[in-house]
């Protein structure tokens, strides 16, 4: 990438052929990412692997699966938090479940889950909103090394303030710690958090629906995206989700360029949180 | 020269650098501001609301997809980095660089791989070196490059830190950065018009 005769056509065109050849060869579809982080990943990885073009990374991720396999943990951001964005959950808890309350069995869709962080704390919010034995979660990622992390619900210790304070400002009213046991650096969380979650592998990109429900929160998994996967996507989730059923996105994104925001209302103005009404 | 995009990096003392830069721009300046102000992860709407007060351009937390319009400045929100496509903005979770999300590096790197010579970096006061080796990659593809005068700066070690990475075109003080700008970008002002 610090080469002198850098040139930044003919490196899009290197990112495509190795894109492409990742999809032929390995069936991981990154070809419709969106370019500009993907290109900070492909560069990190060139930089780790001492690999001058991407031409050169593509030599080794198609004749080396081991590179392959640190290629695709480093092409996908599986950064998540417990919680993150208080607001968001904080608006669920007002706003969507006195809708959840009048359905007698409730389906939900966590859409890129990654580490299982948002899930467990849905379970925590259902649970403390006493819906939690009425519901059933579909946690899903494309990515089976977070899923292995996200069915252990174990997470580090050191990071429990933080998530407390987020718990806190979400409307959590309990002792937060309840919910875990501290073992060493760890916090394990309570294994009937995990009693009505199903944790299994699914491909936004190249799997369809495999559900109805009411509810499906998909959140900075499509900033990873670009236009035409996004769209994609969203057509994917609106078949997903019942009528008057709710969609919930990460704090910076919005149905405002989709074209599916004539299905939608807002539920709460600046939340994310979005009503199918068609 | 024209510009399409001006990316800007703030730290410590940012808020009032940002508010005297606004105050100063004209309505009808053209070519479109990036913005990274560092910040905690939970700040809300607050800084935008600030800012706005003092600017007469139109200000927004930018939004994944968002298409960058000109005559308009556009904040990275809390807790992402804010990057640069053609045309359009897009967010990432992944973690802090350099200690910091948004981080002014992930902005200008992705700025200068999509603008090139086109594209026009800022680094203000702060007390990191984040935007250092981000301004250094402006300058490499072509771009051109202004770093507050450290003597003017509330906190001089992130202008410094820019200095020290590259062969900066122009250290000025804070109230000379408007007029700078008026005068490279006037060529772009007449295209866009
Ligand atoms: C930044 S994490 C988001 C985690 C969580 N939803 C949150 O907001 O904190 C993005 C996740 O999307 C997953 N992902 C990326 N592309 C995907 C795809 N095509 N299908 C399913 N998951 C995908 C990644 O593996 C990663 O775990």
């Amino acid at each position: 990438m610090n080469v002198p005769d850098y040139n930044p056509e003919l490196e899009e065109i290197e990112i495509q052929l190795l894109l492409e050849g990742v999809a032929q060869h390995y069936g991981y579809d990154f070809r419709n990412y969106a370019l500009a982080s993907l290109k900070r990943r492909i560069w990190n990885t060139m930089r780790a692997e001492q690999a001058k073009t991407v031409s050169a990374l593509q030599e080794k991720v198609l004749h080396q699966p081991a590179c392959m396999e640190r290629f695709l943990l480093a092409l996908t951001v599986n950064v998540t938090a417990m919680f993150r964005d208080p607001g968001f959950y904080l608006a669920f808890r007002t706003k969507v479940v006195p809708l959840l309350r009048t359905y007698p069995f409730i389906r939900i869709w966590h859409a890129g889950c990654s580490t299982g962080e948002e899930v467990y704390s849905m379970a925590i919010l259902l649970y403390e909103a006493g819906l939690y034995d009425r519901c059933r979660i579909y946690a899903t990622d494309m990515n089976t090394a977070v899923l292995s992390k996200a069915k252990e619900g174990i997470f580090p210790l050191v990071k429990m303030q933080e998530y407390t304070g987020n718990y806190l400002r979400a409307g959590g009213d309990q002792s937060f710690s309840n919910y875990y046991t501290a073992a060493y650096e760890h916090a394990i969380f309570r294994p009937w958090l995990r009693d009505r979650i199903t944790f299994s592998q699914h491909n936004l990109a190249t799997d369809g629906s495999f559900n109805e429900f009411n509810v499906v929160l998909c959140r900075n998994v499509m900033i990873y995206f670009n236009k035409t996967l996004q769209e994609h996507v969203h057509r994917l989730l609106y078949e997903s989700l019942s009528m008057f059923g709710v969609l919930g996105l990460g704090h910076a994104e919005s149905l405002k360029f989709t074209p599916h925001e004539q299905h939608y209302t807002e539920i709460v103005s600046g939340e994310r949180l979005y009503r199918r009404v068609s | 020269m024209t510009f399409d995009l001006i990316v800007v990096g703030a730290s410590l003392g940012g808020l009032h650098a940002l508010e005297a830069i606004f105050a100063a721009l004209p309505s009808d300046f053209i070519v479109p501001l990036a913005v990274v102000q560092h910040r905690h992860r939970d700040s809300d709407d607050t800084l935008r609301s600030v800012l706005q007060r003092a600017a007469r351009l139109p200000i927004y937390e930018a939004e994944d997809k968002q298409p960058i319009e000109p005559g308009a400045i556009y904040l990275a929100p809390a807790d992402y980095h804010l990057l640069v496509e053609r045309g359009s903005f897009a967010l990432s979770t992944e973690g802090p660089v350099n200690h910091a999300r948004p981080s002014i590096d992930v902005l200008f790197e992705s700025a200068a791989a999509a603008y090139e010579a086109r594209l026009l970096g800022v680094v203000l006061t702060g007390a990191s070196a984040d935007g250092a080796q981000g301004l250094a990659l402006i300058k490499a593809r072509g771009g051109c490059t202004v770093v507050q005068d450290p003597a003017s700066a509330e906190c001089r070690v992130m202008p410094e830190a820019a200095i020290a990475a590259t062969t900066v075109d122009h250290v000025v003080p804070l109230i000379e950065i408007v007029p700078l700008l008026t005068k490279l970008c006037q060529s772009s002002w007449k295209v866009g018009l």
